[in-house]
């Protein structure tokens, strides 16, 4: 049975020899010990004190402060928000983009480095999807409640109605919910399908009947067959091809909302590689946020590996530096292109009443990821976790910055302004940190939160064989 | 009382390698067995050629979707501008250009379902009942364990000939499925 097992990591450890690469999973894991490993975490008859403990805080925090929040805007009105002349948009929009840049790491792991065949992927990719639709989710609630009249929400999509009224498809705020409603619409069809064939092993293994029928219930009757796998890869390669354009174009679009209005310091061209970079800086930063807990908690650290972190850790250091470069670029571009207005907007940014603002975005976003510079903290999660929580601050503020800098002082210094969130505003946000927060905690107390099928494939031993030639019984060549 | 009976439905093995299911699946379709099929916990590759399995059919499907999306895209949006001719900063309403990026969401949206349900119905999924799922012994194929089934409907499939060919091959057991 050698051949179903890994390696040992005394041979291919890259600290003895550079050359090679750490293995993907550690420990000397066979294929049945990765089944225990992952089936038993949602298997388990009680879930943990800390589970129940912030499973509970969470719950009831997004019951009050998302719902609560909510139910005060519905019965109220916008104008509980601190949204005012000149700053008409502020953190419903930078919370709505905030959360969808979260999401594009999922999409960027599940589909790009797919493609890539970047095999270490096969560890984070469950959950990193399971983050993407939540912070989808989360990112949703925002454009349907910042409508004003919410009961007229759904003349965002394209419906007849006795108005004969239709909306503006030369609008980038359409596009935005074109592009955002397929991309959770494509992320949740990505996920279920990758976790087909795992829902298929906590069916098998279920210890009740209760689990057996609701896990055999999406399972969908999955048994494994080869002639099953050939349709089943062929689906799933599919997906990852059509998600990589659709992942950047969904910030793109995002972009197009602030870059084809023509306000000084949104209407950039940069923007759309801007957004998508700074997307994935984020995204990847929360990734690692959920992560490094949770692979301690679960005791995953063989699936999970600091191979997986680092690489992960390098991720950031490349986006991070390319959303360094867009801020330096922006600057460069206001002062080239000789418009004073222009000018102003970012001389305003970095000097202005929000400076406090930009320059911890700056701090957040291009200071701290050049610290991945160094293995010594790249390989250690509790300040990777650290890093990574200041680039979540930084990317917030990111989007902060680019809206309400851009509104707050437009030409007519008589309407000049400055926006302050009511505590409306910031219980609506919190709410949505615990709905996010919340969501994830079920999602790795009940489904497969690693992809077991995959990580079986990647295991090394399990190398490719061509069986055009005659074999023996062992699957060799004769 | 004759439904009571239960008919014999094939024959499963089961192995303990991806070498030894390949090697195996090689060999069962060398004796020219047609109603076979593999099972294993994780796609084995190398897997479709030893079966003789073609490739997927499906991007033909997927292909049909895209263009479904890009289509109902583009008369979305031509029918919209016609309906109700919104003039905004003087652009042209029919022009196709505003249109790209609805056409191209459509597109992937209908391409991903096409290429979720396409799959589904080339497996004939969902199938919540398989003679093979009544095995205990087979609930091991979605963890460690690698099997195949030879249908009893199979021209060539002889009880004991069927049985010898799956022993000389290694299987670590082997067992009668009823339907």
């Amino acid at each position: 049975m050698s051949e179903l097992t890994t390696n040992s990591t005394a041979i291919a450890d890259p600290d003895v020899d550079p050359g090679v690469r750490a293995p993907l999973v550690l420990g000397g894991k066979t294929i049945g010990d990765v089944t225990e490993m992952i089936a038993s975490i949602p298997e388990r008859k009680k879930a943990p004190l800390w589970w129940w403990v912030a499973t509970t805080v969470t719950g009831l925090v997004m019951m009050g402060c998302l719902g609560g929040m909510i139910g005060y805007l519905f019965a109220t009105g916008v104008g509980v928000w601190g949204n005012q002349h000149p700053v008409m948009w502020a953190w419903d929009i930078t919370n709505f983009v905030f959360w969808i840049g979260i999401g594009h790491a999922g999409t960027l792991i599940s589909a790009i480095l797919f493609l890539l065949r970047q095999r270490w992927r096969t560890s984070i990719n469950r959950s990193a999807e399971a983050m993407t639709i939540i912070a989808v989710m989360c990112a949703g609630i925002y454009p349907g409640i910042h409508v004003g009249r919410w009961w007229m929400a759904w003349f965002l999509a394209p419906v007849p109605n006795s108005n004969a009224i239709w909306p503006n498809f030369h609008s980038p705020l359409l596009w935005d919910v074109f592009a955002v409603s397929t991309y959770a619409t494509v992320s949740a069809l990505f996920w279920y399908v990758g976790m087909i064939p795992d829902l298929a092993t906590l069916r098998d293994r279920a210890p009740n009947k209760l689990k057996h029928f609701a896990y055999g219930l999406f399972a969908l009757g999955w048994r494994g067959s080869n002639r099953h796998w050939r349709h089943y890869e062929m689906a799933y390669l599919i997906l990852a091809g059509i998600s990589t354009p659709l992942v950047l174009s969904v910030h793109s679009v995002v972009s197009m909302d602030f870059a084809t209005s023509v306000l000084p310091g949104w209407h950039t061209t940069i923007f759309p590689p801007y957004f998508v970079a700074g997307a994935i800086f984020s995204g990847f930063a929360m990734v690692l946020t959920l992560l490094i807990p949770a692979r301690q908690l679960f005791g995953l650290k063989d699936l999970i590996t600091t191979r997986h972190l680092e690489n992960m850790c390098k991720v950031i250091l490349a986006t991070g530096s390319m959303v360094g470069y867009a801020y330096a670029m922006e600057f460069f571009i206001a002062w080239y292109s000789g418009n004073p207005f222009e000018s102003f907007v970012f001389i305003n940014r970095a000097m202005g009443p929000y400076a406090w603002a930009y320059w911890i975005m700056v701090t957040c976003n291009v200071i701290t990821p050049q610290l991945f510079w160094f293995k010594k903290i790249r390989t250690n999660p509790w300040i990777i976790f650290v890093l990574c929580i200041f680039v979540n601050i930084g990317m917030w503020f990111e989007r902060f910055v680019i809206i309400v800098t851009s509104l707050h002082r437009d030409s007519l210094p008589s309407s000049w302004g400055y926006f302050n969130p009511t505590w409306v505003d910031i219980f609506t946000f919190v709410g949505s940190i615990a709905l996010f927060l919340h969501m994830f905690l079920l999602f790795i107390r009940f489904l497969p939160m690693i992809a077991m099928s995959e990580v079986k494939g990647v295991l090394q031993g399990h190398s490719l064989m061509h069986a055009d030639e005659p074999l023996d019984v062992h699957g060799r060549k004769e | 009382m004759s439904d009571v009976v239960a008919k014999p439905w094939g024959v499963l093995a089961e192995f303990e390698s991806p070498g030894a299911i390949l090697a195996a699946a090689q060999a069962v379709r060398r004796a020219g067995y047609k109603r076979f099929d593999v099972y294993t916990p994780y796609p084995v590759h190398g897997m479709d050629l030893a079966m003789g399995l073609r490739r997927s059919g499906l991007g033909w499907i997927v292909a049909g979707g895209a263009t479904a999306g890009a289509l109902t895209g583009y008369l979305l949006q031509a029918y919209v501008g016609w309906d109700y001719p919104l003039i905004h900063q003087a652009k042209p309403i029919q022009a196709v250009q505003p249109f790209v990026i609805v056409i191209f969401e459509l597109s992937v949206l209908f391409s991903a379902f096409a290429a979720v349900f396409g799959m589904f119905v080339l497996n004939g999924l969902p199938c919540w009942y398989h003679p093979a799922l009544k095995s205990r012994r087979f609930a091991k194929v979605s963890d460690n364990r690698f099997y195949i089934t030879i249908e009893t409907a199979d021209a060539k499939y002889d009880p004991a000939k069927t049985r010898e060919l799956l022993q000389a091959m290694c299987a670590s057991a082997i067992e009668e499925l009823e339907e």
